[in-house]
């Protein structure tokens, strides 16, 4: 476990950027089954820059674009109920419905698209997600919600 | 309500008619409606049923409508598929003062409300009006301001806040339209607009129309300023300039979430000053961050139509003062409290580190709007007051309040230069916050509960300001205020100020119901509270209690006893002398 943990930590955004060196790690990924490392993203690797006139993805997101990867959070609770999509969220949230409304959410949430439903789970608990990271503004189109960063093809499993 | 009220009125006045036809017909403005000479407004009238418009009868003081209004009148066979009939006359006034009996029938369907109509004095009393409002503000916000910011010793206040000092003083009862309840929207539109609105709208009665945007509307006192004057307005707050309160100045929906229109309708009426958060309904869709459904960039439409942008304190302090029209945007959503801002080091204000302090908008505020020689009128508003009260966090509670006062403090200096300006200080509703006694944890034991003290045994706080800041150099001293609220879904009570972040008491089950932050379990002496409210409800709610609203200045002789929250309108108008139409 202990060295797997060390791979992974060298195997952080470096040794991605040469298509030589992912296969490398590919293949000792391979061996080293069945642990499938992914590579992480956390909520505060998400924007390079914030200011009051607009975000910035940070360069980390722009490359794991299009790639498996995991992320832990909180599940926000769902819009509703029979959605296959929720939100995460860096802390776990609570909505004021007179002092906010769907559109209030903070900037670092990330949309998660479930390959199936799940079932929800208490806001309490941490969640690991993998799923295929998409940057750029997107609009359900059964809800309107418009979001920035998302997931596909994403399941969960409560920590 | 309504109804229930109806009925004796229409025994008294018309006693032929039964009694049950009088709740067929709904009729805006609503029955006791109190208004302005010219003030303009929506005129609708909602039949029970689809009714023919051959039949269709509005009498005002016996007048046909047609005669009193020369405007076109809308009428609707079937609203929004509901099988019923209303009709609609937009942008009306009423020029005579006096008392106003409106009566409306289509066959059967009858209904009548009474109205007054009321002149301000000829005679201008004051140049400018600087309203503060410190959002859900409530008796206890003040005592632990003051106890923390001057200190208190042997039962007496060792100083006293700005707001202290201020003449006249009166309750205001702050319920809505649809319930005895209220929410920032609804009140904080009656101060703006001087008629009464239900939980969630803004300038507009709450009709049945599905569509948020097509309500019975109210005059905005921002409007009416802009409309009939050559005044300045401003709006300062630390919310989302799109926010119930900031909103109410001068925007009308049913919804208060309609945010991105909100954004529309300031532009549209162009308010000299607009300083606060809330920029991600500014910005096109395609920016990230941005909030809008659609391409419109409110950034660069207010850059065009001549005002000066400022995005952060420096740029405030900086280009602020020297702009003739100011857009100050310092966070993408709501600004950060105080506490986090000035005095905890933790990661709230990672995101904006530099934005201006309360204190700081308010005096570029005045700078911007005094150069106006017919003076201004300017809304200041401590949102967070309410913002941090909701999830219990009594602590940033008191230190917004402390930034309202100072805040009052700077109009007061204002005033003295220019002591033709009215200052009013109050909030929109109360919160359900009382401070008992003190928390010491030098007392003995680890039960928390144990060290509340209360009586004799509560003694004195022991929070220092060696900076003579105003505030507390530390807000988690060992002997604090004890502060409850009386209202409060499941949490976890810790006794303990949040030093990372606002305390969030209670979130989301798989059931929809909120139960305890489970985040708090194992701060020492933490106890589980059970909630007394519905399962349903996320923070702890507004109260019902009076507000108290206190004035210096020209007609601030005006408040006194217990008021009406519509009547808070009269006081600006009258003292402003805005009844007469278009200045000049
Ligand atoms: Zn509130």
């Amino acid at each position: 476990m202990t060295r797997y943990s060390v791979l992974n930590r060298r195997g952080s955004p470096g040794v991605f950027s040469g298509w030589r060196h992912s296969l490398w790690w590919l293949l000792i990924l391979f061996i080293a089954s069945p642990l499938k490392a992914q590579p992480t993203l956390s909520f505060d690797q998400f924007y390079s820059k914030v200011s009051v006139l607009g975000l910035e993805f940070s360069d980390r997101v722009k490359q794991l674009s299009g790639q498996q990867i995991e992320i832990t959070g909180f599940m926000a609770p769902p819009i509703k109920a029979e959605s296959q999509f929720f939100v995460l969220t860096k802390m776990p949230m609570a909505i004021c419905p007179f002092c906010s409304s769907d559109a209030d959410w903070p900037e670092d949430i990330l949309v998660v698209y479930l390959t199936k439903r799940q079932t929800f789970v208490q806001n309490n608990s941490m969640i690991k997600v993998t799923g295929t990271l998409e940057y750029g503004t997107w609009r359900d189109k059964e809800t309107g919600f418009v979001s920035l960063l998302r997931l596909r093809d994403a399941q969960f499993s409560e920590l | 309500m309504k109804a229930s009220w109806l009925i004796p009125l229409t025994f008294a006045l018309v006693p032929v008619v039964i009694p049950a036809t009088a709740s067929a017909v709904n009729i805006y403005p609503i029955d006791r409606a109190t208004m302005l000479t010219g003030g303009k407004f929506d005129f609708k009238v909602e039949f029970d049923k689809q009714v023919d418009p051959a039949q269709v009868s509005i009498k005002i003081n016996g007048k046909a409508y047609q005669q009193v209004w020369d405007q076109k009148s809308e009428f609707i066979k079937d609203e929004d598929g509901l099988n019923a009939s209303s009709l609609v006359i937009k942008n009306v006034d009423i020029t005579t003062p006096g008392d106003y009996k409106v009566e409306v029938s289509a066959g059967d369907e009858k209904g009548s409300v009474s109205w007054n109509v009321y002149q301000t004095p000829e005679k201008r009393q004051a140049k400018n009006v600087i309203l503060f409002i410190g959002d859900g503000l409530s008796v206890a916000h003040r005592t632990a301001a003051r106890v923390m910011s001057k200190g208190i010793t042997e039962g007496k206040a060792n100083g006293r806040l700005a707001i202290d000092d201020l003449t006249n003083m009166a309750f205001i009862g702050t319920s809505s339209t649809d319930s005895i309840a209220a929410d920032s929207a609804n009140t904080m539109s009656a101060y703006m607009t001087g008629h009464k609105s239900g939980v969630n709208a803004l300038g507009v009665y709450v009709s049945r129309a599905k569509d948020s945007l097509n309500h019975p509307k109210q005059e905005t006192l921002g409007e009416l300023i802009k409309r009939t004057t050559d005044m300045s307005v401003g709006i300062v707050s630390d919310a989302e300039l799109e926010d119930a309160t900031p909103a109410a100045v001068l925007s009308h929906t049913r919804r208060r979430a309609d945010k991105a229109e909100i954004v529309s309708m300031f532009y549209d009426v162009k308010p000299d000053v607009l300083l606060g958060g809330g920029s991600a309904y500014f910005l096109p869709e395609t920016t990230p961050g941005s909030k809008r459904k659609d391409n419109q960039n409110y950034v660069e439409r207010f850059q065009q139509a001549g005002y000066q942008l400022v995005t952060n304190a420096d740029e405030l302090k900086k280009q602020g003062s020297g702009a003739d029209k100011l857009l100050g945007l310092f966070h993408t959503s709501n600004m950060d409290d105080v506490l986090d801002r000035r005095f905890l080091k933790n990661d709230v204000t990672k995101k904006f580190p530099d934005q201006p302090d309360l204190t700081e908008m308010t005096q570029t505020a005045l700078d911007v709007l005094s150069k106006n020689q017919d003076g201004f009128f300017l809304m200041v508003e401590s949102a967070l007051i309410d913002k941090a009260s909701h999830p219990l966090d009594w602590e940033r509670a008191a230190y917004n309040t402390i930034m309202l006062d100072q805040s009052v403090a700077i109009a007061k200096k204002f005033a003295e230069t220019h002591p033709d300006t009215l200052i009013i200080v109050t909030g929109d509703h109360t919160h359900g916050i009382s401070i008992v006694g003190t928390v010491d944890d030098d007392k003995p034991g680890n039960d928390m509960r144990e060290k509340v003290g209360v009586y004799e045994t509560a003694g004195y706080p022991n929070y220092e300001d060696k900076n003579g800041d105003g505030y507390p150099d530390r807000v988690d001293v060992s002997k604090r205020l004890a502060v409850f609220f009386n209202n409060f879904p499941d949490h976890y009570e810790t006794f303990r100020p949040k030093l990372d972040a606002r305390f969030v008491p209670a979130i989301q089950n798989e059931k929809g119901e909120y139960i305890a932050n489970a985040i708090y379990k194992d701060i020492p002496g933490a106890v589980l509270r059970t909630g007394n409210i519905p399962r349903n409800t996320d923070t702890g709610v507004h109260s019902v209690d009076d507000m108290i609203v206190q004035a210096s200045g020209p007609g601030a002789e005006r408040i006194h006893g217990y008021m009406d929250n519509t009547e808070l309108f009269r006081v600006i108008v009258d003292s402003l002398s805005l009844g007469h139409g278009k200045q000049g």
